[in-house]
């Protein structure tokens, strides 16, 4: 009976809270289905329904490459951060070496200069190799490790147990071994977390690709075009809806399949001990 | 038996020792860290040096930097706004960073507590944190919209007459943090993972103690995860050090359905300046007002006092050097 009871508590709380984080949501589909004129009424029910908007955002704008374009800065954005940073993250939880902490200082230090400082010498950077209007300026740094990817996995590591890698290292295993072999494994529900931010933030940035790529239509990403349905005097919202949902799509179903990786966490927390 | 044990402890201390001292280990902990060292170089070092020279100089962006000395790090004292748009940020700090953190704790315990279904709660309560920050404002504001809106609408059902929010400079902060605690999902996503690798059996160990659900939470939950508390929590004021993107469009959103006016910068700290934040301000008199020896200024300030704020944290809750193992 106590239990039903808790099961029933649990489920009211999780659907009132769905209800909550839904709402704005469902206001978006809502308002993507109406006539331009009604957006600008108090009414949240279309009077008509218009899913032909969704037609028309992909007519009035090449949506499909702006689409590609961000899922490619957005992939090897990804790509390129694991590679650099899940070794730095690795270095600074579980290796001992003199710098340890002040490199830990700077890369918190790159996380707080406010974007506006680095802004004009870095593009001047990127003007001098004549890669602006290009996506890469905002691919190739990630090579070179992204300091918050690398504090959140770094958080992360540290939690591994350092019994395992001692075992490791007693069997043989190097450093590059014992990341790859024992702790990437291990630390699968972090690494997918970085992962998927790192992901979610190139996909949704805006600041970056309109600093770079905003003269070349060729190579502008979806949050640009959705700013492009703004008109001179007012903002098409039916459309803006519409394009955000669509938007939304591929990086809601991404995610659905990135949980699996945290739900590995649970198999492994058994193995812990 | 013995002759083995004691290879294997002398070789672990020479693998330690190594790490610190000799060649090769040396050479490997580069190959780690190497790029990122790099990378501190290019995009830290060289734009705050950068920064520190256009502190001095009058520079429009246009024409070359012109040296003239304090005259920027003066202006400080004389601007009128700079105090206001401060203060501002401070309260958005001290609201956000605890009410997102215990608001993602919770909901990531709950998520965490449920058998079935825990997937498809996990996608629902995160899709808010997915939504472009630009449209995920406008849908916000126009959900707390003054008497029209379906927040207000709903609240009147209750019989309670709702808050202006956003049209409101008493309430316009509030509203903001309400914006924040909605897109908390990514923060949410953390705390998940982090309370997955609470180990299963110091819970078990702590009933047999006899210990209560709360003392499960405060003396096996909580220190689990305190470096990922620490992560939010920093990560946290370097956001809310950082905000500008939801002030900025909820004040041209809820400004326009007042007046009927104003472009994005016209409208920064609408209304009453009550969501003027720092970096607003600090990007009016950069990119505006052409400014930009100045908003430098600005800028090195805010990341001199974020950067203390946060080493004084790490100091306190000892964060790199307890809780390690």
């Amino acid at each position: 009976m106590n239990r039903a009871l808790i099961f029933v508590a649990k489920h009211s709380i999780a659907l009132a809270l769905s209800a909550m984080f839904l709402a704005p949501v469902l206001f978006l589909a809502l308002t993507s289905l109406m006539t331009s004129n009604q957006t600008f009424t108090s009414d949240l029910w279309p009077h008509s329904w218009h899913p032909e908007n969704y037609a028309e955002v992909f007519s009035k704008t090449p949506l499909l490459k702006y689409l590609g374009n961000t899922a490619m800065y957005a992939g090897l954005a990804t790509g390129a951060m694991l590679l650099s940073s899940v070794p730095a993250a690795y270095a600074l939880a579980k290796l001992r070496w003199r710098g340890r902490n002040l490199m830990m200082t700077l890369i918190i230090c790159m996380m707080m200069l406010p974007p506006q400082v680095t802004t004009v010498p870095v593009y001047m950077l990127w003007a001098n190799g004549h890669l602006t209007g290009t996506l890469w300026p905002l691919i190739l740094p990630m090579l070179l490790g992204d300091a918050f990817s690398i504090f959140l996995l770094r958080q992360f590591l540290v939690t591994i147990p350092d019994e395992y890698l001692d075992a490791a290292r007693i069997d043989g295993c190097g450093e590059w071994r014992t990341l790859l072999k024992v702790v990437l494994p291990m630390a699968r529900p972090g690494i997918a977390a970085a992962a998927m931010f790192q992901f979610f933030y190139a996909w949704n940035d805006y600041y970056g690709p309109l600093l770079y790529t905003n003269e070349n239509a060729d190579n502008w990403t979806i949050s640009l075009a959705l700013a492009s349905f703004r008109t001179l005097h007012h903002v098409e919202w039916h459309l803006v809806s519409a394009a955000t949902l669509i938007t939304m799509v591929p990086v809601i179903v991404l995610f659905f399949f990135a949980q699996k990786a945290f739900v590995q966490g649970v198999t492994l927390t058994g193995v812990k001990g | 038996m013995a002759t083995v044990t004691l290879t294997e402890g002398r070789k672990t201390s020479a693998l330690r020792r190594g790490a610190r001292g000799s060649r090769r280990p040396r050479l490997v902990v580069l190959t780690f860290i190497g790029p990122a060292l790099l990378g501190l170089i290019v995009f830290l070092g060289y734009p705050l040096v950068a920064a520190v020279y256009f502190s001095f100089t009058r520079f429009t962006l246009i024409n070359p930097p012109e040296w003239v000395g304090l005259a920027n790090w003066r202006y400080l004292f004389q601007d009128p706004l700079v105090g206001i748009a401060a203060r501002n940020t401070l309260w958005l700090t001290a609201a956000m960073v605890p009410a997102r953190i215990v608001g993602a704790l919770l909901t990531a315990m709950l998520l965490n507590a449920m058998k079935r279904s825990r997937s498809a709660y996990r996608t629902l309560f995160y899709l808010p944190a997915l939504a472009p920050p630009v449209t995920a404002t406008i849908a916000f504001v126009l959900l707390l919209k003054p008497q029209t809106g379906p927040l207000d609408t709903m609240l009147r059902w209750l019989g309670i007459d709702g808050p202006r929010w956003f049209n409101d400079p008493a309430w316009a902060k509030p509203a903001l943090v309400l914006l924040s605690l909605w897109a908390v999902g990514d923060l949410m996503i953390i705390f998940v993972a982090a309370l997955l690798d609470v180990p299963v059996d110091l819970y078990e160990a702590a009933s047999l103690d006899g210990a209560n659900a709360w003392q499960k939470f405060r003396y096996v939950t909580l220190p689990t995860i305190r470096p990922v508390l620490v992560f939010a929590t920093i990560t946290g004021i370097i956001g809310c050090a950082q905000y500008f993107t939801q002030a900025a469009v909820a004040a041209s959103v809820a400004s326009n359905q007042v007046t009927g006016g104003g472009g994005v910068s016209g409208t920064f700290g609408y209304p009453q300046n009550s969501m003027l934040t720092y970096p607003m301000w600090l990007y009016t008199e950069g990119f505006r007002y052409n400014l930009f020896g100045y908003a430098n200024v600005l800028a090195l300030l805010l990341f001199a006092v974020s950067m203390s704020i946060t080493v004084i944290l790490i100091r306190r809750f000892k964060a790199f050097t307890r809780g390690e193992s």
